[in-house]
């Protein structure tokens, strides 16, 4: 089996075996690092380990060096136990558990990279309520990951997942793209359904700013966190529906990586433009630099 | 690229670049003094200066010095627990020309009373890149199998260290050789292909004039 550099290709390469899309990003990983599949489900496998870890140790009173954030996960557990949460308990359980992560990552805790520490949230807050509220095994959650790990490591090669590159949209949009596409393997959906997913997800959350306060991974990081993973829950739905992208992925993708090269670099991560210029944002920035 | 550099790595927050990436920093200059470290100055540069104290930049940095991994749940802790140990460090900040942003100047002291000057930088996704040894230019970032060798400049050190990793069936990928004056000291940077072992490290410790190797396996930096 050959490699895939476009979402294209990774379904052509997933038809042409007759395998699952996850399946085909496992084994072209195996074959290109030279591992086990055994050796490669492993890895996965701890990878959802360390999620479960950091959504389970999660502690209300901890905040970050800065101040600037902490609590918020607790908040949002709270509501959801009050029983007046409006938009019920699977998307209440996402929002509390972006919120957990992105603050977990925050305050210095151990988190998945994924794509990077500042979107950390953003496939936990999916996969992690949608497997309990759905009543699945761990390895539908592992198989999921796969296939997020693909499209990710095509919009990596294609455009980019780095804010300081391409702003906010190649990491939280990344994130969000990845996660649809997980959510559609939990409900065992095409390749394709996969793609539309991904695609709407990630267009959904295109020219987004990284426009940190003082620099840092917190504002308006973390619950942005939330907005990715919400917005992936609506594009796998659609996908799932049937609903298709008008712009294929691999087209969303390059306009990604072109609208990142186009954006100015006070809205790449330096904290010089946005909500990080901004008269309060400018006071926490100060505070602490 | 691998999978695992998408969905990975497990690391100690908030940023890749600022904590994860520093305390990579840290475990390298920990590698290139070699022994245990006593006594550190930290000068930070750029983004590390402005946004590292927020970021744990510091605490990441300190941690790797006492050769911590990324993902290790001591990294916020490591002030502390450098203080139990006898490790004593201080912060500055320094201004680098033409360095990436995310930079630090690290000037270690191993229990011997040896000392390294190790200027890297961070430029993301935990990665790093060492740009200075000793205040010599150099390039190297850890990720393949990589021999540094501190020698004296002298006609023949090369063909000799070069010799040792070609016996032992190591193919090199990349040779740099930089020296501060003639006849002065002259760092070598070999990256290979395969795994250092720690018999090509004594036997380029035996040729004369060679003072100091450091041998750098990925999957092997907290030893």
């Amino acid at each position: 089996m050959s490699d895939y550099s476009s979402v294209s290709q990774l379904l052509a390469l997933s038809e042409a075996a007759g395998l699952p899309l996850w399946k085909t990003v496992q084994i072209t990983d195996c074959a290109e690092q030279n591992m086990s599949e055994a050796d490669s489900w492993a890895k996965m496998a701890d990878m959802l380990a360390v999620m479960k870890s950091a959504d389970a140790g999660y502690d209300r009173r901890q905040r970050s060096l800065s101040g600037l954030s902490g609590g918020d996960g607790g908040k949002m557990e709270d509501y959801l136990a009050s029983g007046r949460a409006v938009s019920g308990p699977l998307v209440g359980r996402m929002i509390a558990a972006a919120l957990k992560m992105g603050e977990c990552n925050a305050c210095m805790k151990r988190i998945v990279a994924a794509p990077t520490a500042g979107a950390c949230g953003v496939l936990p807050a999916v996969l992690l309520p949608c497997g309990e509220v759905l009543g699945l095994p761990d390895e539908k959650l592992i198989e999921a990951l796969y296939a997020a790990a693909g499209f990710g490591r095509i919009i990596a090669g294609k455009a980019s997942i780095s804010g300081a590159q391409s702003g906010c949209q190649a990491e939280i949009g990344s994130a969000s793209a990845m996660a649809s596409a997980a959510v559609v393997q939990l409900r065992d959906g095409t390749g394709r359904q996969m793609a539309n997913a991904a695609a709407l997800a990630l267009k959904s959350l295109l020219g987004l700013a990284c426009d940190p306060v003082g620099g840092l991974v917190e504002v308006p990081c973390i619950k942005r966190n939330v907005i990715g993973a919400v917005n992936a829950l609506t594009a796998a739905e659609m996908a799932l529906a049937g609903i298709e992208s008008r712009i294929p992925a691999d087209e969303v993708i390059e306009a990604m990586g072109e609208i990142g090269d186009m954006m100015p670099s006070s809205l790449r991560e330096t904290a010089q433009g946005g909500l990080a210029a901004t008269e309060t944002g400018r006071k926490w920035g100060n505070g602490n630099g | 690229m691998s999978i695992f550099d998408i969905l990975g790595p497990v690391m100690v927050g908030p940023s890749s670049s600022h904590t994860a990436g520093a305390v990579r920093m840290g475990q390298i200059a920990r590698r290139l003094v070699g022994g245990e470290p006593v006594r550190a100055r930290i000068l930070l540069a750029g983004s590390f200066a402005s946004t590292g104290a927020g970021h744990g930049t510091p605490r990441a940095l300190v941690a790797g010095l006492m050769g911590f991994m990324p993902d290790d749940e001591r990294i916020p802790r490591s002030f502390e627990i450098a203080g139990e140990r006898g490790l004593a460090y201080e912060f500055g900040t320094v201004q680098l020309r033409d360095a990436h942003p995310n930079s630090a100047l690290l000037t270690v002291e191993n229990e011997r009373g040896e000392r390294v000057e190790v200027g890297a930088s961070s430029p993301g996704g935990g990665r790093i890149l060492v740009f200075s040894l000793d205040g010599l230019p150099t390039a190297f970032s850890g990720e393949v199998p990589t021999l540094i060798v501190r020698c004296e400049d002298r006609p023949g050190h090369v063909s000799r260290v070069t010799g040792v990793v070609a016996a032992q069936g190591i193919n090199m990928s990349k040779l740099r050789v930089e020296r501060d004056e003639r006849g002065g000291t002259a760092i070598m940077v070999i990256e290979c292909d395969q795994r250092i072992p720690y018999k090509v490290k004594m036997a380029i410790s035996a040729i004369e004039g060679v003072r100091k190797v450091t041998r750098l396996n990925p999957g092997e930096e907290s030893k």
